[in-house]
């Protein structure tokens, strides 16, 4: 039935049902070319041009601005974002790992009421929950003040603006992006496995990790995905709650644009940065490749 | 080898397992038998150590085992579903048991070869269950619980999912393979042509509570409860009161007014009120009078032709039934159609005195 023969695409009644897609899909594949792919060419190019002295664009062909993201200061400021962003994923998966494997071995009813609760956050602007934080971790805030009221510190902590305070606010922004997926793999996972496993003498440890973590490692990949790549860019939070001290990678770029006026050359770090990111994922889904449940 | 002293397990008002005594012998096929939710999986899984019992004991091979994990017990399980790691190959399935005993490579690869050649998975070592049969599955599930060489198998409902033909040749390999293993099994089922087919002793559970133990045709021919009576084969169960007593007979009175001769044996003195069963294949119909210790006239109410046999549903005077199975010859003279009045007889030695309480 289904192997009725191709020729007949050439027939009118074959090919309406080509052209209907084509229809369906135009305002997707306009919304992706307009606002996905227009600007990438428009970064991608700007990045080979340079500037004139009021800092506007100059068409003007140049390799420049590729050179300076070289400099070792840009460097170390891209690296110093990886590790952030490294930290602030690994704590997400030890934070968020056990409260999505939590959450998927409840009951049904309870399930969907932890699984809101770990979404009412998003519900709130985000500029307003990290703007909560700063009052929690300020000096003279929340959290210093529980502190001294029992006694626990003489005088208050400096929390805010230093990478504590950073790391505190990307690990919170993105905890329930590791959540979800986790908890989408672990809520499939057939509960006989982990049982089997035990049953053939794994102890916890080696059922979670030849058994468990193997078959939640699509969640745990699109989680990765979820929480890195948009820590590595993120600015807000270092801004609001590093204090500028600590600029990353996401503040440069978004300094080249909004003070620097040096467009071609956030451009260019723009470029590479989402070269970066295409090469990561890449290197993910291959290893997930090899996983036959993703 | 497996003793369960005074088991109950509860879940929440539910009793699952209540006060169950049960000595499981090293070396037999031992099935524990019962409709849904009649308690034989929560026991099973209180062998396997999934479950913990509120009270009781359990011992396997001496080891008070009632509060070990699962993964320090000696017991390896055959999962309904069969829960293969669909991440692993068959081998890799077959060999997780060895690697977590940390059995040495070239050790395990042998016992692994040897126990597919066991389950005739030769060439499939490779492949993932996502590309096995059902009837493949299983078998692999069968070998990664062997392999480890455990006191005890347990097997919950582990061919229910197979079509009816493959269930059959399953049932008689897996005896097959106990014997040649010498291995304890525990198998759970609620499926009683295969309890009777495969176990050396077989467990009735109803409700929680063990109903009766003992091998296949004990269990069949003197069930000691109405349950057990009913639940395995099937079974015409009369209320009867007691007449009068003989050496040789006891009479009893059966609802519609018939009366029936039983086994002095099978009736104690005393004993006012009980049910008596009789299997439908031990009530002998014909056109002629039969000779039998009980001899009834009875009408042919229904007919229903079954190929091999025939089904009757038989009606006495005073309005007693009873399903009666014959042999189907229809195409003779004998036949017996619906409507036909026919002689009944049943041999004493065939009614089966079932107490009430």
């Amino acid at each position: 039935m289904q192997a009725l023969p191709s020729t007949s695409a050439n027939s009118p009644h074959a090919r309406r049902p080509r052209v209907w897609g084509w229809v369906l899909l135009a305002p997707m594949i306009a919304w992706l070319v307009l606002f996905v792919i227009l600007p990438m060419v428009i970064l991608f190019v700007y990045s080979f041009c340079t500037r004139d002295d009021l800092g506007r664009v100059v068409f003007e062909f140049t390799f420049d601005n590729y050179r300076r993201v070289g400099d070792p200061i840009y460097l170390t400021i891209l690296g110093r974002s990886i590790a952030y962003a490294a930290l602030t994923t690994v704590l997400c998966i030890a934070l968020g790992y056990p409260v999505a494997w939590f959450i998927a071995r409840q009951r049904e009813a309870v399930r969907n009421t932890l699984l809101l609760l770990v979404m009412i956050p998003f519900w709130t602007s985000f500029l307003i929950r990290t703007y909560a934080w700063i009052t929690i971790l300020k000096g003279e805030g929340l959290l210093n003040g529980l502190l001294l009221a029992v006694g626990f510190i003489p005088e208050p902590l400096t929390l805010l603006y230093t990478p504590f305070a950073v790391i505190i606010g990307l690990v919170y922004a993105y905890l329930p992006f590791m959540i979800l997926p986790i908890y989408g793999s672990a809520e499939k996972l057939d509960n006989a496995l982990v049982e089997a496993a035990h049953d053939l003498g794994a102890g916890p440890v080696r059922a979670f990790s030849e058994v468990i973590v193997p078959l939640t490692w699509p969640g745990i990949a699109a989680g990765v995905l979820l929480v890195f790549v948009p820590a590595i860019g993120m600015f807000a939070i270092t801004d609001l709650m590093g204090g500028a001290r600590v600029p990353m990678i996401g503040n440069i770029i978004q300094n080249q644009f909004s003070k620097a006026f040096n467009w071609p050359f956030g451009a260019a770090l723009g470029v590479v940065f989402t070269f970066m990111f295409i090469l990561a994922y890449a290197l993910i889904q291959r290893r997930g490749a090899r996983d036959p449940h993703s | 080898m497996i003793e369960i002293q005074a088991v109950t397990k509860r879940f929440g008002d539910y009793t699952a397992v209540n006060d169950i005594n049960l000595h499981i012998k090293a070396g037999e096929f031992i099935t524990l038998l019962g409709p849904s939710g009649c308690g034989k999986t929560t026991l099973l899984r209180m062998l396997s150590g999934f479950e913990t019992p509120d009270e009781g004991l359990i011992r396997i091979g001496g080891e008070d085992v009632t509060h070990l994990a699962p993964y320090r017990r000696n017991v390896n399980q055959v999962f309904q579903s069969y829960a293969l790691f669909p991440h692993m190959t068959v081998r890799e399935n077959i060999g997780f048991g060895l690697r977590m005993q940390k059995v040495a490579a070239a050790e395990a690869a042998k016992r692994i070869e040897e126990v597919v050649a066991l389950v005739a998975l030769q060439g499939f070592e490779d492949r993932k269950p996502s590309q096995l049969s059902g009837g493949q599955r299983q078998r692999v599930a069968l070998a990664r619980a062997i392999v480890p060489r455990p006191s005890v198998l347990l097997l919950d409902e582990p061919l229910s999912a197979l079509d009816a033909k493959l269930r059959g040749q399953m049932q008689i390999e897996l005896k097959r393979l106990q014997k040649h293993l010498g291995m304890t099994f525990v198998f759970v089922t609620h499926d009683q042509e295969e309890a009777l087919t495969m176990s050396d002793r077989i467990a009735v559970f109803n409700k929680g509570r063990l109903e009766q133990l003992g091998t296949a045709t004990e269990i069949y021919h003197q069930p000691r409860t109405a349950f057990v009576a009913d639940f395995i084969g099937e079974a015409n169960l009369l209320p009867a009161e007691f007449v009068a007593r003989t050496d040789t007979t006891v009479r009893v009175r059966i609802e519609g007014g018939l009366e029936l001769n039983v086994s002095p044996a099978q009736w104690p003195a005393g004993l006012q009120r009980a049910l008596v069963s009789v299997r439908p294949e031990k009530v002998h119909v014909s056109k002629k009078p039969v000779d039998c210790e009980n001899v009834f006239e009875a009408r042919v109410e229904e007919e229903l032709f079954q190929g091999a046999l025939d089904r009757l549903l038989l009606q006495f005077t005073g309005g007693t039934r009873l399903n009666a199975v014959v042999a189907n010859e229809s195409a003779l003279l004998e036949a017996i159609h619906e409507g036909d009045r026919v002689w009944c007889g049943l041999h004493t030695d065939d009614l089966v005195v079932v107490r009430t309480e």
